[in-house]
């Protein structure tokens, strides 16, 4: 069994992912995860990520072990769906005291394991490993390998403690978990060519069951989805898939790539979230089906579907174009799914804001990913005044946004609707994106907002918050340009580099300093583009602004020799 | 009186409890200006701000040290400092509380020792409101970290009267439990106030989470009591506290400056709200306000008009202690039964509920019991949901967390008025669900058949 330590390092080697590909072995060595400032942010930690990946699989008892805090603060908080049993929503933990951790808190674990098997008898136990029992030694491996034995049933140590990365480094723990305990344990009672995996999918609000009637209608079945609505045993035969699609970008890529490579499943990354995605991810489906042997004739009728359901989604969307007429859209999200809701907002006869793209092509998309990724970062940085402040430049009408920005949109008196995880409406596949613009269109012409942006009959003389929050900020606008030594300042202070937290006036006099050439060489200096990588281009067109080209940062080495 | 059992399992199933640190941090966030600081790992954090957002829908501010393994190995120094620095220049905070979490006491981190240190090396902070609680995990619950927070705060924060002897009579300090809502700390400001009784309360959620739009957008809370105001807090004439839990706040309010004080263990029901206002007439030396006499009347009329509902009813309750005390008491005198009652850890009033043994344990004994003992009524917070669904019983939702409903903050249980409210929110409850779930049928009063629950259940839905 490999150590925990091998394991993540295992996981920041991943090649599946294109971002890791473009790093230096230093880089990668240190691994995908943003180094969080102490202070400054508060993500999910590894566990929490662990957690989030597995927890849908719904008849196994996911047993915490840890104090009250990692459990007790958090079960059953998300809103995933399912169509059985409901044991994954019971929480379980060892809530270990000052004795089991004087003691050691192995016994108590394994007492835990067994109390679960005798009064619930799930068909397997995940055991998750958190920060107090890592630190005291708990051997997790251990106990759930003698409970497997004991009671002859799955036990599978889950090794994501809290503090050895983020969110994101938990979901990829996670997925290496199940890839070396359950996939490929059971094999299924019988195997169609039309069989597929959804990897990456946790059928939040229930949004699977919005894709899976089409499915069922096109004889495709889902042998596993890993892991909204999934049973233990799907996934434990999950390997007997045809092919696969990863959904949830890259959160468990490595499951994906390494089930390829075991057992020979084709996988793509594909989206349900849009009318144009659905339509790419089931006609991907059917290819890659196909091309494993299924009949041609899938293909036809698969389009035959697809046709007939574009049809009856942008026939649906068409009805709220006058209503749509002349409204402005703010989208702002950090999730990666939301981007592909773009077409359909525009098909809907919106206008976005904060983007100047028209048409979503391929390569356009790949443009709003990168100028709303950095916004995202941005909008994490920035005050609630000055949040607001933008919401009233950008002149728009209703903003889509992540839950941290909610509470600024709303106080503000601005139509709002949660885009990412949290939101508690389904907007996948093609009924899913009519119900996004239904939705649009309630928050829109709610007629509250007109009594709400009134102000209290007594306060006519007083000024009111919203417009002393934009004088506030006009005025140090002001006060700033009025000063260049200020000005100056506030240029050098632009934060280029969100993750590492660099300013534009570091990475130029680094450059300057050093004769820096090229992107490397100043992430090397300054610790700019080590974190996500978005802000390599920015730092680019800041070496270029200092004239030092495009082209010759591309071949530092042998400029450097020079 | 009541018996109290510790439950002896290996695994909590269901938690009813939640962890100490986010207690302490609840209590910070009643303070103006204040940013609570997690020294722990950022999950800590991230769980506590889901809940509290989750539970009132505002935007909450609260941070972490962000320890990762290597540095918890090392011991936090940097990380706390770092957060500190970070937290002061980004957010311009009055006050930062920081608590510490299992990881960190694991380690032993000596975070006092780091704060001086702090404050020698950024002179920024030689006399910037730092105040640290040691808040483990894997001790205690989520009240014991709020009734430590805030004895901590006056211990570190109120200055001694300068001169004790001269008192004036209208300030009076409020220490209300957590198991008040910022509803209730405005009910309870109103009437304080209605007696020409100048209140201060600490904490005072009222003023930071009551939902209100901000003059000024802030990122850290956006009201409650300021530092400057606490400093002066042992100028008040009297110290009210409000539950059990904060007696330790008031004895330490009293040894600090002196301030005399009175617990009120419980603010629901009629009688104690009859002692309070008695008290408030006393020592404000007012007549009580035709208001008041009316309110009671009107909370007399709510019980002459509920008791045929509530009476009779088997309890199962599951809250923290003061709030089990408060609630299950006040049920008790409508008539109800506390047939199942269980909560989260030691208290001197546990012995004192009206039921015959109270389980220190988690939501799966509460629905175990619930079901052997035939309850017909459910009160605990959200997280009861899924046993009050298997139980198909009435379930009123009390305490924290309130996720799944709206309106969490401004529930109300103090005072006449709010006991009044409180008992037709649960009648209500009860009578819907004979309408739903118990219309008598032809066959209800057959005797000629089996008894069996599947067919009971068929009949009330035709």
């Amino acid at each position: 069994m490999s150590s925990l330590a091998t394991t993540i390092q295992g996981v920041f080697n991943e090649p599946g992912c294109a971002k890791n590909q473009t790093k230096s072995e230093a880089e990668r060595k240190k691994g995908c995860t943003k180094q969080l400032e102490p202070g400054g942010a508060a993500g999910g930690c590894a566990f929490d990520g662990a957690k989030i990946a597995l927890q849908p699989l719904t008849d196994v008892a996911h047993l915490v072990h840890g104090p009250i805090a990692c459990e007790g603060n958090s079960w059953d908080n998300r809103g995933a769906k399912s169509s059985g049993s409901n044991i994954w929503r019971t929480g379980f933990t060892t809530d270990i005291n000052e004795t089991d951790i004087v003691f050691g808190g192995e016994k108590r674990l394994y007492k835990a394991i067994k109390e679960i098997i005798e009064k619930y008898d799930p068909p397997a136990i995940f055991v998750y490993q958190t920060c107090v029992p890592a630190m005291i030694g708990d051997d997790i491996n251990a106990v759930c390998k003698a409970a497997k034995e004991k009671f002859g049933k799955p036990v599978i140590p889950i090794n994501a403690p809290g503090f050895v990365g983020s969110k994101n480094l938990g979901n990829k723990l996670a997925g290496e978990a199940i890839l070396d305990h359950v996939i490929g344990t059971e094999e299924p009672d019988y195997t169609t060519p039309y069989d597929i995996n959804m990897i990456g999918e946790y059928n939040l609000s229930g949004e699977l069951w919005q894709i899976k009637p089409l499915f069922e209608e096109l004889g495709i079945r889902i042998l596993s989805c890993i892991s909204g609505d999934a049973k233990y045993r799907e996934v434990a035969y999950s390997h007997r898939a045809r092919a696969a699609m990863m959904v949830c970008s890259k959160a468990m890529i490595n499951v994906a790539r390494k089930m390829e490579e075991r057992y020979g499943i084709p996988f793509f990354e594909g989206s349900f979230y849009g009318i144009q995605d659905s339509s790419d991810s089931l006609r991907e489906i059917a290819r890659l089906l196909i091309e494993r042997g299924a009949p041609d004739e899938l293909m036809a009728r698969t389009e035959a579907v697809i046709a007939r359901e574009e049809a009856k989604a942008w026939a649906a969307i068409a009805a709220y174009k006058p209503r749509f007429k002349g409204k402005k859209v703010l989208l702002i999200t950090g999730g990666v799914k939301s981007w592909s809701v773009v077409a359909a907002l525009q098909e809907a006869g919106l206008e976005l804001v904060g983007t100047s793209v028209k048409k979503s092509t391929k390569e356009d998309k790949e443009r709003i990913k990168e100028i709303m990724g950095e916004d995202a970062h941005m909008i994490d940085d920035m005050t609630p005044r000055q949040m607001y402040k933008m919401l009233k430049d950008a002149k728009a009408d209703i903003m889509l946004s992540g839950g941290k920005s909610q509470f600024v949109a709303l106080k503000a008196a601005m139509p709002w609707l949660d885009i990412n995880q949290e939101r508690c409406h389904a907007y996948m596949g093609y009924v899913g994106m009519v119900e996004l613009v239904a939705e649009i269109d309630k928050a829109l012409y709610n007629p509250m907002w007109e009594q709400l942006r009134q102000p209290a009959p007594w306060d006519t003389s007083v000024v009111s918050w919203q417009a002393k929050a934009i004088a506030q900020e006009d005025a140090e606008a002001a006060a700033l340009a009025a000063d260049p030594v200020l000005v100056e300042q506030a240029r050098r202070a632009r934060k280029i580099c969100n993750c590492k937290s660099v300013e534009l006036g570091a990475i130029e006099d680094a450059i300057l300093t050093h004769g820096l050439m090229s992107v490397d060489g100043v992430r090397e200096r300054t610790s700019a583009s080590g974190g996500c990588g978005m802000c390599a281009g920015r730092v680019e067109d800041i070496l270029a602004a200092l004239g030092v080209s495009a082209e010759v940062s591309a071949v530092p080495f042998l400029q450097a020799a020079e | 009186m009541a018996t109290v059992k510790i439950v002896k399992k290996a695994c909590a199933v269901n938690p009813l409890k939640m962890s100490q640190p986010i207690g302490g941090a609840f209590a910070f966030m009643g303070l103006r200006g204040s940013m609570p600081l997690l020294h722990g790992s950022q999950g800590c954090t991230s769980f506590g701000l889901t809940l509290f957002v989750r539970h009132f829908k505002e935007a909450v501010p609260m941070q972490t040290t962000a320890m990762s393994e290597v540095a918890t190995v090392l011991g936090g120094y940097e990380n706390v400092e770092k957060a500190i620095l970070n937290i002061y220049n980004r957010t311009k905070p009055e006050i930062i509380g920081i608590c510490s979490t299992g990881v960190t006491e694991t380690k032993g981190d000596d975070v006092e020792g780091f704060i001086r240190l702090i404050r020698q090396k950024h002179p920024q902070f030689a006399n910037f409101p730092l105040v640290y609680v040691s808040t483990p995990d894997f001790k205690d619950a989520f009240q014991d970290g709020w009734e430590k927070t805030v004895a901590r705060i006056i211990e570190v924060l109120v200055e001694a009267p300068k001169n004790p002897a001269r008192r004036d009579p209208a300030p009076v300090n409020v220490l209300p439990g957590c198991h008040l809502t910022p509803g209730d700390l405005d009910e309870l400001r109103t009437i304080l106030e209605d007696f020409g009784l100048e209140p201060a309360f600490l904490p005072d959620l009222a003023g930071s989470l009551d939902g209100h739009i901000p003059d000024e957008f802030v990122p850290t809370t956006i009201g409650g009591i300021g530092v400057d105001e606490i400093a002066t807090m042992g100028q008040a004439s009297w110290t009210i506290a409000i539950g059990a839990q904060m007696r330790r706040a008031a004895e330490a309010m009293q040894a600090k400056t002196g301030t005399p004080f009175r617990v009120f263990e419980r603010l629901c029901g009629l009688v104690p709200n009859d002692e309070f206002i008695m008290f408030l007439s006393e020592i404000s030396g007012r007549p009580v306000p035709p208001k008041y006499r009316r309110q009671r009347g009107q909370l007399a009329d709510a019980m002459l008009d509920s008791h045929f509902h509530i009476g009779g009813r088997k309890l199962a309750i599951g809250a923290e202690p003061d709030l089990l005390f408060d609630l299950s008491s006040m049920l008790h005198e409508m008539g109800a039964a506390v047939v199942v009652a269980v909560t989260t850890t030691q208290s001197p009033v546990l012995e004192r509920i009206k039921s015959d043994e109270v389980l220190i344990g988690d939501l799966e004994d509460l629905e175990t019991l619930a079901k052997a003992r035939d309850c017909d009524l459910l009160i605990t917070h959200s997280h009861g949901r899924q046993a009050a669904e298997r139980l198909k019983i009435p379930f009123y939702r009390a305490g924290f967390p309130m996720f799944d409903r709206l309106g969490a903050g401004h529930q109300l249980s103090v005072g006449y008025r709010g006991t009044r409210d409180l008992i037709f929110n649960i009648s209500n409850l009860i009578i819907a669900d004979r309408e739903q779930n118990h219309e008598p049928t032809p066959d209800t009063w057959r005797t000629d058949r089996e008894p069996d629950p599947s067919t009971d259940q068929a009949a009330a839905l035709h």
